[in-house]
Formats: C-alpha cells, sequence, structure tokens
C-alpha cells in the first residue's frame, strides 16, 4: 500500500512540473495556432541558467537562500527572454504562411537552441546542485513525502493560481482570450495582438523556466538534450487535456504523470518513454480534442 | 420533369447552434435554381451538408442521376459524393493556387480515371492514352469556359473573376449531373457578372448540366433562375417563381434592410 | 538629409539588437562552469564574437525580410517571382547537354580518381539524396510532415541486418524485402494517423519513430539491444565477394543506379494522374476531395511510398557500414532529412539533389562547418521557412503546349 502512495506521490510531482512545460504549449496554440516545438529548449535553457548562476553565485561567496532565489529568479528572466526572441525570429514573420511553415521553423529552433547549448556549455550531463532545502518538520514523514515533492506540488499551484486569474480577471487575460478566439477580430477591436503573442510566449517560457528549475533540482543532472524528451511529453500532456484549454493541461499533466508513475512501478522502467510517446500517439489518433477539448467542425 | 436533387428533412447543429432546420428542397432536371437569404443563414452550411463535407444532424439526402438509381448520399464522403455526380464551388475561392490552370482542372478528371502508381512510372500505353484524354478534356473545358489564353498561368496569378470561372470549370471537369455553384458572382465587376451570367446559361443548355446557385447578386438570380429558394435562420422560409418570391410579403421582411431589387 | 537618418536609425536598430543578444547570450555564452572542480571560466571574448556577429546580421536580417515583402508585393500584381540562374542554365539545351555529360563522366570517374574514402563520402551523400527525394514524395509533394522518415530507415536496415545474421541472407534478396517492408509499415503506421490534420501528423509520426527506435533499444533478444549488430555482410555480386576497396566501388555504382532510378520515379509520378492528387492534396485537401480525390487513399499512398524508399536505402546503409545500432535513427536524422528538402525546395527534385550534396559535403569538406552541422540544420530550416519557404529550387510546374 505504501508502495502504492509513493507512485500516486510520485505521479503526482511529475505530473505538476509537466504541467508547468504544457502551460507554455497550450496558451502558445491557444493563441496562434502554432505547436511551439522550441519549448522544452526554452526549458532546458531555462535549467542551464539556473545552474550557471547557482554555481557562480555561490562562488561569489552569496548565501543558500539568496543562490536559490537568485539563480531561479535570472533562469525565469532569461527563459523568457528567449521565449520572446524566438517568436520575433522564428515565427512572427510566418505569420500569415501556410501552418506547416512556422512548424517546420520550430523544429529548426529546437535543433538549433540544443545544438547552441551543447557547443557553448558540454554535451555531458551536468551534475545539478538539490537547491531544496531538507525541511525540519517533515523530517518524520520522510518515507513517504519529501520536500522537493512539497516544494513543486506548492510552487505549480501557486503559478497555476496565478494564471488563472492573470487570465481571467486582467486586462491583458482578456486580450488573450480575445485574440484565442479570433485574431483578426481582436485586432478590429483595438487589441495589441503582436503584444499579446509576446506576452504568451514569455508567460510559457517563465513557467518551463520554473519547471526547469524544479525538475533539474529533482532529478539532479541535466544535459542539453533534456529539453527534447520533456517536451515531447509536456506536449503529449496538453493534448490529452485538451490543446488550447488551461485547466486541460494540467489535468493531462497530473493524468500523464501518475500513468508513467505506474507504468515505471509495476510494469518496467525500460519502456517509461514509450509509455508517453505511445498514449501521444494513442490520444491524437482517438481523441484528438482531448479529455476536455471539443471537436470543432472546421469552416468552410 | 425528373427530380435529380431530393433533399427531406435536413438538420445541422453547430454544439448549441442550430445552422439548419428541418429543410426540404429539392432540384429538377435541366433547372436553374437559386437559393438566397441573408448572411449566416445557412445557405453555405446547406451544400456542406449534401456534398458530404459536414454530416448532417438529421435528415435525408437522394439523388437520382439521369439514367441512374435513386440513391442515398448522406453519410458518404466528400470525393464519393463527387464520384456520384454532384460538384460544387466554394464561397472563399479554394483553388490549388501552385498549380497551373490547366492542371486545376485535370484535378476535376482524377475521379473519371483510373490508372495508379505503377502505371505512371512505367507510362504504357493506356496510361498515356488516359493522360492524353484527360489533357484533352481539360481543355476543352477551359476553352468553353473562356480561360483557354490562360492554360499555363498558375492559379494564383490570375484575375479574380478567372479564378471564380476556373472554379466551376474545374467542377466541371468531374461531369457532375448537378452543379453546386456557391456565390459565384462574389467580386466580379458587371461585365464579369454578365459573361458569368451567360456562362451559366450555355453550362445548362450545352452541357445539360443542372444548376443549384446560392447568389446574393439579385439581378443575377431573378435573370438566370428557374426557381428560387428563400432561406432564413436554417430555414426554408418561401420558394417559387422570380416573380413570387419578389413579391412575397415573408420575403422582404426577412430581407428588411437588404435592398432586394438592387 | 533624412538618407543620413535612415542610416542612422538603421545603425541603432543593430547596437540594440546587438545589446540584446549580448544580454541574452550572457550566461550561455560567457560562463562555463566546472560544477565538479567548482570552478568558473569566463569567455568574456565570446560576448564580443555575438555583439559584433548579431550587429552586422541584423542588418542582412532586415535587407532580406524588405526584399521578400517586395517579392510578394509583386508576386501579388501578376509578376512571376526570379528564378535561378541553374534553373536558366537547365532550361536551354545548348547548356543542358553538355551539362550533363560532363556530369556523367565525373560520376563514372569519381571512385577511380578520387580516394575510398572520398568514394565512401560520396556514397553517402547519395543515400541522403535518394533519402530526400523518398522523404520530398511524402513532404514536398503530398504536404504531410513526416518527422518519423528515420523508423522506415531503420526498418529497413534492421531488416537486413536480422535476416543476414540469422538466415544469411544476401543483399540482393534483401534489398526488395526491405522496400515491401518499408511499404507495408508505411500502410501500418499511415493508416491510423493520416486523416490527423498537419501539426497533429507531425508529432505523431515522431511519436511512433521514437516508440520503433525505443523498441529497438530495450527489445535485447529481438535486436541486441544499444550494442546493435555487427559484422553484416557487404553487398556481393552473385556469390563473389569484392574485397573492401572494389565493394566501396561497387557500393557507389549501386547508389549511382539507385539514385538515378529514384529521379526516374519522381519525375514520372510528379506529373502523372497520382502525383498531381498530391500536389492538389498539399495544396487545399478540402477542395481535393471536394473534387473526387479519396483523401486517404491518396495520402496512404505518398506515405507508403516514401517510406519504400526509405527501407530500401535502410538495407545500403547497414551494408555499407556493417554495423548499426538503434543510435543510428534518432529523431535528428529525421530532421536532417527534413532540411534537406526544405532547403532544397519542397516537390523539387533538383532541388533536393542539390540540397542534400550541400548539406551533406559542406560539413565533410570543410572542417569549419562539421562542428557546427547540426546548429547549421536548425538554423537553415529557420531561415529558409522565414526568407524562402519554396526552397533554393522552386519547383516549376510542367506547362502544355496546344496548337490550335
Ligand atoms: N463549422 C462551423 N462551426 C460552427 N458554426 C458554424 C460552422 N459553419 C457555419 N456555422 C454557423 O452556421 C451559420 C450559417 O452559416 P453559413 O455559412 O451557412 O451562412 P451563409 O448563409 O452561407 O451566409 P453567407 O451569405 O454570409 O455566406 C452561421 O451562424 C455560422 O456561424
Ligand atoms: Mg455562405
Amino acid at each position: 500500500m505504501e508502495y502504492f502512495f509513493e507512485l500516486i506521490l510520485g505521479g503526482l510531482t511529475r505530473g505538476s512540473i509537466y504541467a508547468l512545460i504544457a502551460l507554455g504549449y497550450t496558451m502558445v496554440y491557444g493563441i496562434v495556432e502554432l505547436i511551439n516545438f522550441a519549448h522544452g529548449e526554452i526549458y532546458m535553457i531555462g535549467a542551464f541558467t539556473a545552474l550557471i548562476f547557482t554555481s557562480v553565485l555561490t562562488l561569489l561567496g552569496f548565501n543558500e537562500i539568496a543562490v536559490i532565489v537568485l539563480a531561479s529568479l535570472l533562469a525565469v528572466i532569461y527563459s523568457s527572454a528567449y521565449g520572446y526572441t524566438v517568436e520575433k525570429i522564428a515565427y512572427k514573420p510566418l505569420r500569415n504562411a501556410p501552418r506547416l511553415s512556422p512548424l517546420i521553423s520550430a523544429i529548426g529552433m529546437s535543433i538549433f537552441l540544443q545544438n547552441y547549448v551543447l557547443l557553448a556549455q558540454t554535451s555531458d550531463f551536468l551534475p545539478f546542485p538539490n537547491l531544496i532545502p531538507e525541511f525540519e518538520f517533515i523530517k518524520p514523514y520522510r518515507h513517504i513525502i519529501g520536500s522537493p515533492e512539497i516544494i513543486i506540488l506548492l510552487t505549480t499551484s501557486i503559478a497555476m493560481v496565478l494564471l488563472t486569474f492573470l487570465i481571467k480577471f486582467t486586462r491583458i487575460g482578456k486580450a488573450m482570450r480575445a485574440t484565442a478566439q479570433d485574431r483578426n477580430m481582436a485586432m478590429l477591436v483595438g487589441v495589441n495582438v503582436n503584444r499579446v503573442i509576446s506576452i504568451t510566449f514569455i508567460i510559457g517560457s517563465a513557467l518551463a523556466a520554473l519547471g526547469g528549475v524544479l525538475i533539474a533540482s529533482h532529478v539532479g543532472q541535466i544535459n542539453f538534450y533534456i529539453g527534447f524528451i520533456a517536451g515531447i511529453k509536456a506536449f503529449t500532456a496538453a493534448v490529452l487535456g485538451g490543446i488550447g484549454s488551461i485547466p486541460g493541461a494540467v489535468l493531462g499533466a497530473l493524468v500523464l504523470g501518475l500513468t508513467e508513475s505506474f507504468a515505471t512501478g509495476y510494469v518496467s522502467s525500460d519502456y517509461e518513454d514509450v509509455f508517453a510517446f505511445g498514449l501521444l500517439v494513442l490520444i491524437l489518433i482517438f481523441r484528438p480534442a482531448g479529455i476536455l477539448g471539443r471537436a470543432a467542425a472546421q469552416k468552410v | 420533369m425528373n427530380t435529380i436533387l431530393e433533399v427531406k428533412d435536413l438538420t445541422m447543429d453547430f454544439g448549441g447552434l442550430r445552422a439548419l432546420d428541418h429543410l426540404d428542397l429539392n432540384v429538377v432536371e435541366g433547372e436553374i435554381a437559386a437559393i438566397i437569404g441573408p448572411n449566416g443563414a445557412g445557405k453555405t452550411t446547406f451544400f456542406n451538408c449534401i456534398t458530404g463535407i459536414y454530416n448532417p444532424t438529421e435528415g435525408e439526402v437522394l439523388i437520382s442521376p439521369p439514367g441512374k438509381k435513386r440513391k442515398k448520399i448522406n453519410g458518404l464522403k466528400p470525393n464519393r459524393v463527387t464520384e456520384n455526380g454532384m460538384a460544387r464551388t466554394f464561397q472563399n475561392i479554394r483553388l490549388f493556387p501552385d498549380m497551373t490552370v490547366l492542371e486545376n482542372v485535370m484535378i476535376g478528371r482524377h475521379c473519371r480515371t483510373s490508372s495508379g502508381i505503377v502505371g505512371a512510372i512505367l507510362r504504357g500505353r493506356s496510361t498515356n492514352k488516359e493522360e492524353k484524354e484527360i489533357v484533352d478534356f481539360s481543355y476543352n473545358i477551359l476553352k468553353k469556359t473562356s480561360l483557354s489564353h490562360l492554360v499555363n498561368e498558375l492559379a494564383k496569378n490570375l484575375p479574380y473573376g478567372a479564378q471564380r470561372r476556373l472554379e466551376i470549370a474545374r467542377a466541371m471537369a468531374t461531369e457532375p449531373f448537378l452543379l453546386l455553384l456557391d456565390e459565384p458572382a462574389a467580386g466580379m465587376n458587371p461585365q464579369e457578372t454578365r459573361e458569368l451570367d451567360e456562362l451559366i446559361t450555355r453550362i445548362r443548355d450545352e452541357e445539360s448540366i443542372s444548376i443549384l446557385m446560392i447568389e446574393h447578386d439579385m439581378k443575377l438570380v431573378m435573370s438566370l433562375s428557374d426557381r428560387i429558394f428563400v432561406m432564413d435562420y436554417g430555414r426554408k422560409i418561401a420558394q417559387g417563381s422570380p416573380y413570387d418570391i419578389i413579391n412575397n410579403p415573408v420575403v422582404i421582411k426577412a430581407y428588411l434592410g437588404e435592398d432586394i431589387y438592387a | 538629409m533624412s538618407f543620413r537618418d535612415d542610416k542612422i536609425q538603421e545603425i541603432k536598430k543593430s547596437l540594440l539588437v546587438s545589446i540584446w543578444f549580448m544580454f541574452l547570450t550572457f550566461p550561455i555564452m560567457v560562463i562555463r562552469v566546472n560544477p565538479i572542480e567548482k570552478a568558473v571560466e569566463w569567455r568574456w571574448e565570446n560576448m564580443l564574437v555575438v555583439g559584433i556577429g548579431s550587429f552586422l546580421l541584423s542588418f542582412v536580417w532586415r535587407y532580406m525580410l524588405k526584399k521578400k515583402e517586395a517579392g510578394e508585393k509583386r508576386a501579388e500584381i501578376g509578376e512571376s517571382g526570379n528564378t535561378f540562374l541553374i534553373q536558366k542554365i537547365l532550361e536551354e539545351p545548348r547548356f543542358c547537354i553538355p551539362l550533363l555529360i560532363t556530369l556523367t563522366i565525373i560520376a563514372v570517374a569519381f571512385p577511380f580518381i578520387f580516394s575510398m574514402y572520398q568514394t565512401n563520402i560520396m556514397t553517402t551523400a547519395l543515400m541522403y539524396v535518394v533519402l530526400g527525394l523518398g522523404l520530398n514524395i511524402v513532404v514536398g509533394l503530398a504536404g504531410l510532415l513526416d518527422l518519423g522518415y528515420v523508423a522506415f530507415y531503420a526498418v529497413g536496415a534492421y531488416c537486413y541486418a536480422l535476416l543476414n545474421h540469422h538466415f544469411g541472407l544476401g543483399f540482393w534478396s534483401v534489398l526488395p524485402i526491405g522496400a515491401v517492408l518499408g511499404f507495408i509499415f508505411g500502410i501500418l503506421l499511415g493508416f491510423p494517423v493520416l486523416r490527423l490534420r498537419g501539426d497533429y501528423l507531425a508529432i505523431v509520426t515522431l511519436g511512433f519513430g521514437e516508440i520503433i527506435r525505443l523498441v529497438l533499444e530495450n527489445w535485447n533478444e529481438f535486436s541486441f539491444g544499444p550494442s546493435g549488430i555487427a559484422n553484416i555482410d557487404r553487398p556481393a555480386f552473385w556469390d563473389f565477394q569484392f574485397s573492401l576497396q572494389n565493394a566501396t566501388i561497387y557500393l557507389y555504382f549501386l547508389m549511382i543506379g539507385l539514385t538515378l532510378f529514384t529521379i526516374f520515379v519522381v519525375n514520372r509520378l510528379q506529373n502523372s494522374r497520382i502525383g498531381r492528387a498530391w500536389i492538389a492534396l498539399r495544396e487545399d485537401e478540402t477542395a481535393c476531395q471536394a473534387m473526387g480525390i479519396d483523401k486517404t487513399r491518396t495520402k496512404l499512398t505518398a506515405f507508403a511510398l516514401g517510406a519504400t524508399w526509405a527501407g530500401m536505402v535502410g538495407v545500403i546503409f547497414a551494408a555499407k557500414t556493417t554495423f548499426i545500432n538503434p543510435a543510428s535513427f534518432t529523431f535528428l536524422e529525421s530532421a536532417m532529412i527534413l532540411s534537406i528538402v526544405v532547403l532544397g525546395g519542397m516537390g523539387s527534385i533538383l532541388g533536393v539533389i542539390i540540397g542534400a550534396l550541400i548539406l551533406i559535403l559542406l560539413p565533410e569538406y570543410l572542417r569549419v562547418f562539421s562542428d557546427y552541422r547540426m546548429l547549421l540544420f536548425g538554423a537553415i530550416m529557420v531561415i529558409m521557412m522565414v526568407f524562402r519557404p519554396q526552397g533554393i529550387i522552386t519547383n516549376i510546374r510542367r506547362r502544355y503546349k496546344f496548337n490550335e
């Protein structure tokens, strides 16, 4: 029974990290109908930036808390800047191009960023310091839940609440929803669509960076390639929940996290990634609109 | 007169929106019929439902091609509908922009020809013969639609009026018994509209293809149609000869604000 | 004086871009940490490179964007776009025939003039030409973005490796089997996914590709896992086994033959009834269906035909390297073949050939490029999509003549 709970908890933790990344996919898709293939790389860059600044700040003699806060903040800032720049370079000139063009551009961007980090840094796995401190009060329950899990679940929940608030109640949120429904119409009523799209990329990238920092410190190592698999999985989560839907992305991520956790726990860990890919393929074939999505007839 | 298209009780729902509401409609052989109605009345949706692009929620679509048995076609895929002899054009022009004018029409021959991959690679006698037939047939249609001087142009480089005509030519290449035209005169200048009027009449008279068209240009509708159907909010609110329609108070009410005599 | 103001504005813009990129690349390009020795390496020279590079590139970028916009305007008023010099040469039989003769002579003489190493590289390049042409059927002609193309390549390679390992089957008997197996896999994978919309299709094929690779990696009893299969036989001529050198030459000519065969087939296909249907499908799926074309079936033929070619080249790959393992069949391989098609020009045979030769030979011969190979592939995909989505060689549609 304890193993079962362990798997549930592991699944939820995994799931919440996928959720942070999946939100970026879903938001971008909702607004520009593009699978932002380079999103996984933004997450990877977030993790790298955090690692680099952690080392630098530690060497400079900052204390532990300051290092955590500053490094995470810088990771978020840098990832957002990358997300913003990627959109400007690779997607903005293709706003009115045929649908496949921005997708190919996105794939190119993804490969470019991977190799950029590979060349500028290293192809080896780098150990990532455990940024999450051990809480005293959790010690007695250590065998069920550790502080990393708590922090991850907490961060994700807070991010989720803030995001929901932003989209439901702020001006920019309203503009985002309008743009998602009908871009041309939004433009006509005076929404600055380019700005909305930029902000969407920035928010998505910031969340991905958060995910990057959390998972890197949880797993303990990173390399230039972590974005690819994580990206595909988060995309699976987004599709699973119904791409374009924000609660859908979270739900899909949790379902995926739990599925993986149980599949590796009870079946075999060799095929961990196969389960995710398999789920992706099955979902797209049998229910491309996802759990929460509704199949829409294409207007002719 | 034989009825060649019979639509019974056709209903189409989009989520909560009922775009077509128990619609009945028929077309008889050799006529030019028109569907008119305000924007959003469901005219295009009607075309989409009877050509298999949408699957109607309720109702039946039956065709009786001249000389063939009556057949139910709802639920068939669009390409099967076309094979069965109903071809259409689109309200927002949907040509193959990077193919030449001739190739656009040749695509229409696809369902009337059969050579496959092996034939294409070996290019034997029968494939060559078929290919030549496709080219000649298509070129002939281009001549009939006065597009033959543009054969090798890319479709995207054509002027607007010619694009509309090319859509009609492409649909004719499938040898339909009924041609469905969705706002063929939209965006045309008066000169082009006059030519279209003539073209449609010729298609009916010389090719013996019946025509059902959606059109907002009332002058064209009045001069061409044998019968008119009026739609509003997904329902058929009137039908009859052009004279009946312009004197029908229900129609005038539906069009209030739109100048029907323009 | 507005001219000078313009210049100053331009320079300001570029300066801003340059500063932005220096900021952006600062952590990744400048700092390198060594977490084990707790050492930090500062590489300020990189920042200088990025600063100057992005300053200059931003001029080029803006200039090219402007040029592209001007080109779009011209296209709108009906003027045809600019054709490339190569195309003009090829349309002129006066140049075309001597050119073809020269090419034939070079191709035949190549392995006897150059070293075995060079011949090997050329054979590899030709393999990518054929892979590119195969993927071109799927992506370029039919407009189906297949990101798992390498899966069929793997099917072909493992088909030969396993049949050779277990049953000692020779190259020539497996080549058709590999092709047929590629075709069957194409149908099997294609059937459920081809009704998906374009971008979903891309992701599903990517997923399938990765699943096949992961299965090969983990199913040790079947595929010998990550360690792969070694000592695969080189192609023989009937029963005659070549020496290493002659086998290389033999493979080279075999690839020349396959390339010619592929060009012949694709050329015939693209101006056939099926080929036109593929292109129409790429241009507008709904209109295509409404014109009486069976969407699923047409897509499936394109997908399976592309897979057939990948299967064939897979067999040749296994025979050439005599050793295969799953690492040769990653997503990056699919991406590489895709960038060949994208660079060359979707749907254009000549374009794909040139694209493959550039992308494969350039990194081999210019050492500078070899490290930056994948970086280059990624950049090419972005740049081509932004500035020249039709590729370096625009596919020209066949013109028909009628005498009245
Ligand atoms: N795929 C779809 N999904 C949801 N609603 C749709 C879809 N297609 C059409 N509708 C709705 O159905 C209604 C009828 O639309 P339709 O295009 O058939 O009108 P129409 O009579 O052709 O108008 P117009 O004269 O402007 O062409 C409209 O309210 C439209 O928004
Ligand atoms: Mg309409």
